[in-house]
């Protein structure tokens, strides 16, 4: 091998290994890298992430307003349940980061040094790596909550983080955007919590988590829908899993529970939603589905519309077919299946993406997308790929579109991804 | 060679094959150099999912499904030798040796060509490689 030039020597720079303290904009550079290359001017929200709240559970329970669930939760903060106090996961369960190989899910990355709360940091060096202009923020460590026996927990725990959500973090920084947790097994609970928040800026929606076996055609919940359709903003119901669930039980890898449970919950709710013809009485309540991928969707829509054309007396409230009613409603992208264009693209079509689909990371969970999941379909225009990525959730939640985000060239000059 | 790419002297082969695997950018480009079973890989650090950093992920032995008599299922276990290469954005594990997917053999990393002259572990690079960070 002939001696180098000294002067041509080429620059050599070693990169560490990515782990769960590794810093965000170490873990996301590549997503910065593809910003700059790909995005960098196209408006992007993100209508799921989750922070994960878990290492800030003591400030969540210490804003429980009942003084015994208060103190069973600081109790148990202290001692066996730890950032679990009063929650239903069970962490022997939980194995989305396939035995420590996905660092980011579950992550503790040193935040010292960040401006605010340390919760509001992490998020905005996730949110700037990616290059999205606004992140909706999502309790992880709830999602189970409409599974917990105790309805009071999941109503004291709800209220508690709501606090925590608009008193705490979103006044920190108006790139954050919060949908409010409607603790489902408790209408009224939820009705009072719809009225005391209707007027909050930073709250832009209403979330259930899906995975509860509660029928959303319920006239229990008549009047909490007419909150929120006169409120304007959109319910979202948010999809999770269940090992507990006898279906699921069956199931002997995380892999097949997650794959089935995820989608499993949100059909039964569209289900009821449209057999009942939910559309059809609270017309303007703008529905979004979150987090069950899109191949359900397709799949959803004939099987109804099969089913109906033949029993349509057991329907009768129906003056369409489901599969127009499930046109008018909003479903987020991730996790985007997408090892078949063809199936993809077709699925995006029978459910009008360019209007109907809302961009969303899941950051930092483990299967997570980045923005370029979507600039990276051959088959979309130009246009459908930023009103994916964010003008249609502008639309849907009433955000401004002007640029938030710092330019990526320059968050990479500040942190090039050395680890 | 052509004029647009090089050959460059990325590691010393003792000090890699005691880290068994080194990640470096060279003038743009990201690689990961790994030592393992007596031969030297370079794959750019770019995974074809979504364009992860692959190289900087954990190397994790290959998990296998093991038979026991009358095909019974003997449970997961770790292959004796055979490693992956994790990607920390998803987990997709790719073998070290082939850069191949153990589920999908269709999908697998871009080598880098690499060779070894007395302790110098030299790569080619080429300047329109599409190596760059995220592609
Ligand atoms: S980018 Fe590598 S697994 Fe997704």
């Amino acid at each position: 091998m002939p001696e180098q030039d000294p002067s041509a020597r080429p620059r050599i720079r070693e990169l560490a290994e990515i782990g769960g303290r590794t810093d965000t904009r170490d873990v996301l550079a590549h997503a910065t890298a593809q910003a700059h290359r790909e995005y960098d001017d196209y408006f992007i929200v993100d209508i799921d992430a989750h922070v994960s709240e878990d290492h800030f559970w003591a400030e969540v329970l210490e804003l429980i307003d009942n003084d015994v669930w208060r103190h069973i939760g600081m109790d148990q903060l202290g001692k066996f349940a730890g950032n679990n106090a009063l929650l239903n996961i069970q962490p022997g369960m939980s194995q989305q980061s396939v035995g420590g190989r996905i660092g980011h899910q579950g992550r503790k990355e040193p935040l010292d040094g960040v401006t605010g709360h340390p919760f509001v940091g992490a998020a905005r060096r996730g949110m700037d790596a990616m290059g999205l202009d606004y992140q909706v923020v999502f309790p992880s460590a709830m999602l189970l909550l409409g599974m917990h026996p105790q309805d009071e927990i999941e109503v004291v725990l709800g209220r508690a983080f709501n606090r925590w959500l608009t008193e705490v973090v979103l006044p920190q920084d108006d790139r954050l955007k919060g949908m409010l947790y409607l603790p489902y097994n408790t209408p009224e609970a939820c009705e009072e919590l719809v009225e005391r928040y209707a007027g909050d800026d930073g709250i832009i929606g209403y979330t259930v988590c899906s995975t509860r076996n509660n029928p959303v055609h319920s006239d229990v919940y008549t009047r909490l829908y007419k909150l929120i359709e006169d409120s304007g903003k959109p319910l979202a119901f948010h999809s999770g899993y269940h090992w507990g669930d006898p279906s699921f039980a069956q199931l002997n890898r995380f892999l097949s529970m997650h794959a089935l449970s995820f989608t499993h919950y949100n059909q039964i709710h569209v289900t009821n939603w449209i057999i009942n013809a939910m559309p059809e009485r609270f017309p303007k309540l703008r529905m979004v589905w979150v987090e069950s991928g899109l191949a359900w969707i397709p799949f959803l829509m004939q099987r109804l519309d099969h089913e109906v054309l033949m029993r349509p007396s057991e329907a009768p409230g129906l003056t369409r077919l489901p599969s127009e009613y499930m046109r008018d409603m909003w479903y987020t992208s991730q996790p985007m299946e997408r090892t078949s264009m063809e199936l993809l693209e077709a699925g995006m079509k029978a459910f009008g993406a360019e209007t109907q689909l809302l961009y969303s990371s899941d950051w930092p969970h483990w299967d997570w997308d980045a923005p370029s999941t979507i600039t990276r379909l051959p088959f979309l225009s130009e246009q459908a790929k930023r009103n994916i990525l964010g003008l249609n959730a502008a639309r849907v939640f009433n955000l401004p579109t002007d640029r938030r985000k710092p330019a990526a060239q320059r968050v990479l000059q500040d942190r090039p991804g050395i680890s | 060679m052509s004029a647009a790419q090089h050959e460059i002297v990325v590691a010393g082969l003792a000090d890699l094959e005691e880290r068994e695997r080194l990640v470096v950018e060279v003038d743009g480009v990201e690689l990961g150099i790994y030592f393992h079973a007596g031969e030297v890989r370079a794959w750019h650090n770019v995974c074809p999912h979504q364009g992860g950093p692959v190289c900087q992920g954990k190397i994790m032995p290959r998990t296998v499904q093991t038979v026991r008599e009358d095909r019974k299922n003997g449970g997961p276990a770790f292959h004796p030798s055979d490693r992956t290469i994790v990607c920390p954005w998803h987990g997709f594990e790719f073998d070290i040796g082939t850069g191949r997917h153990p589920s999908a053999p269709g999908i697998g990393l871009r080598p880098i060509p690499v060779r070894v002259q007395g302790d110098d572990v030299i790569v080619t690079i080429r300047g329109d490689q599409p190596g760059f960070p995220g592609r």
